[in-house]
């Protein structure tokens, strides 16, 4: 669905994205993560034909960036990091302004089916102006999705918003997600994307790293099992540690922590080595680093 | 044509729930009709007063030109003096249209909603021109109305008919049928530059009524008999216009591009 290569903008003597080449699948959530300054809301500029690469290229929805742009902003929806209402005119009139613009067929049918399905049809003859930010945030989205687009490029969606209004717009991401609809997330919220995105890309100007989060945390940190032991002496660990496919070993407190490749092949080996020397063992888990550690371990080396 | 009918209703909802701008939309045209009427209602007998020796010795030489010999020199008088505030006629086609682009462009701006905008399928110039014709069609239609009611109201006023004649001049037509939309795309294409480097729609407004100058120079020109506004003059104005319009537009379109909104408008 969206595919780039060696997409590059500099303004000036900024280079502000450097030669980024990914590919987004149909039906994916794409995590697009990096921090401030990164290049993220400029990449999504070029991919939805708002502003022009200086070099390489870029297919979104089959159709070329710099050559085919109103088809492109007819197939796409776009919620902006400051998505800016007409706050002196209603949501309804907000909405009905973009349907025309969007040439959606049934503007009537589909202003009320998303104010529906956003919780903002009580609210319809309000202005935009009254709304919360959630509200408005809502509003955005909806704005975004009435012409039914096969991509939704969504620009820091909950940011700035209490935890609540971003519980909700997360529910909907999901929603949408179910509806195989292709989404370009550009978030800071590395909770958000573990949660919602099946790949993601770190970016700093360039493109770090595109993976999907299980696998950037395995690349990086390795898998951790954690095996819960009634007590843990050295002995046990001595054992765990010469097994030869095992990275690393810690403790802590009655626990083994060991890094390796493929628990899922070696856990049942290591258990039985712990069974044989008499361990006593209790429970047996997996430790996940967050992607927040994976994240900040890139963009530090970066 | 959709997409631009669109922008145009949007405009209006919009700009016209501001009071600055119905004020300056209503209040101004009304202003600029009453004056001269006023003028010619207060000196309504001037004409029957007959020669008024040594004022109309005071005007300016080439306005014997129009003053015809079915008038005496008290009539030429009247129409000496409506000429001069006739020109005020002019700063509608500036005002209006320099209030309501500076609200629709900069206010978009400032809310940040004209980056959604440009995200839609309607290209920069659809979105131009609709601005534009937001912000030109109310400022033209004030311009005529207040004309037309002037025109009505020195018809009522003035039983002479060749004054009336004199008063309602082809010059005063060709300068607002023609120069008045001139002067408003002028005071449109004005803004748009302006807006490109400030945030603030009252600042934009201020800067765009720079336009305004040209105009009261011509008011001080005539009401100083430094010259005054023939039909010549008003011809010469409105090809000037043309080419200056010509510039501006394109200066401003290039401004209006979706890239240089985006990344260089703060």
């Amino acid at each position: 669905m969206i595919q780039t290569e060696n997409l590059t903008k500099r303004f000036a003597n900024t280079l502000a994205v450097d030669r980024l080449t990914l590919q987004v699948n149909e039906g994916e959530v794409f995590g697009f993560l990096g921090p401030n300054g990164a290049g993220k809301t400029t990449t999504v500029r070029m991919l939805t034909s708002l502003i022009a690469p200086t070099n390489g290229t870029a297919i979104v929805n089959g159709f070329q960036i710099g050559k085919e742009d109103i088809e492109i902003r007819r197939t796409v929806g776009i919620l902006t990091e400051t998505p800016g209402m007409y706050d002196s005119l209603s949501a309804e009139y907000n909405l009905r302004i973009y349907a025309s613009l969007y040439e959606v067929e049934d503007a009537k049918g589909q202003v009320e089916k998303y104010l529906r399905m956003l919780g903002l049809w009580e609210r319809r003859f309000d202005e935009a102006g009254t709304f919360s930010k959630g509200m408005k945030q809502k509003l955005a989205i909806a704005r975004a999705l009435l012409h039914e687009p096969k991509i939704l490029f969504l620009d820091e969606p909950t940011a700035a918003l209490d935890p609540e209004s971003a519980h909700l717009v997360r529910d909907f991401i999901e929603e949408l997600r179910k509806e195989g609809r292709t989404i370009f997330l550009c978030t800071h919220n590395l909770d958000e994307a573990d949660r919602l995105c099946d790949r993601v890309g770190v970016f700093k100007t360039h493109l770090l790293v595109m993976d999907t989060p299980a696998r950037l945390r395995s690349k990086l940190f390795g898998k951790k099992v954690v095996f819960h032991l009634r007590a843990v002496n050295e002995e046990l660990v001595k054992i765990v540690s010469s097994l030869p496919f095992i990275r690393e070993t810690k403790t802590m407190d009655n626990k083994i922590i060991v890094t390796l490749d493929n628990p899922e092949e070696h856990n049942p080996d290591i258990i039985r080595v712990l069974v044989e020397a008499g361990a006593g063992v209790q429970f047996v888990g997996e430790l996940r680093h967050s992607l927040e550690e994976v994240y900040l371990q890139l963009v530090q080396n970066a | 044509m959709d997409k631009i009918t669109t922008i145009i209703k949007k405009e209006w909802a919009e700009v016209f729930k501001n009071r600055m701008v119905i004020f300056t939309v209503a209040f101004l045209p009304v202003i600029m009709t009453i004056l001269p009427l006023v003028i010619l209602y207060t000196t309504r007998d001037t004409g029957s007063m007959g020669d008024l020796g040594n004022v109309t010795n005071e005007m300016p030489a080439q306005f014997s030109a129009f003053c015809s010999s079915n008038l005496n020199s008290g009539e030429c008088f009247q129409v000496y003096i409506v000429s001069i505030f006739m020109l005020m006629f002019m700063i509608i086609p500036v005002a209006i249209p320099a209030t309501i682009s500076a609200y629709s462009i900069v206010g978009e701006k400032a809310t940040h909603s004209l980056e959604p905008l440009l995200a839609t399928p309607i290209t920069t110039l659809e979105l131009l021109i609709g601005k534009s014709l937001a912000s030109a069609i109310p400022a033209v239609l004030a311009t005529y109305m207040a004309f037309g009611v002037y025109a009505l109201g020195a018809w009522i006023i003035i039983p002479n008919k060749f004054l009336l004649a004199a008063l309602l001049d082809l010059r005063w037509f060709i300068a607002i049928f023609i120069v008045g939309p001139l002067i408003a795309v002028m005071a449109i294409n004005f803004t748009i530059i302006v807006s490109s480097r400030v945030t603030d729609p009252r600042v934009a407004e201020q800067l765009s009524m720079v336009v305004i100058v040209p105009i009261l120079a011509g008011f001080f020109g005539q009401m100083t008999g430094f010259f005054l506004i023939n039909r010549r003059i008003i011809t010469i104005i409105a090809l000037v216009m043309i080419v200056l319009d010509a510039g501006l537009f394109y200066l401003a379109e290039r401004l209006f591009q979706r890239e240089t909104i985006l990344t260089r408008w703060k």
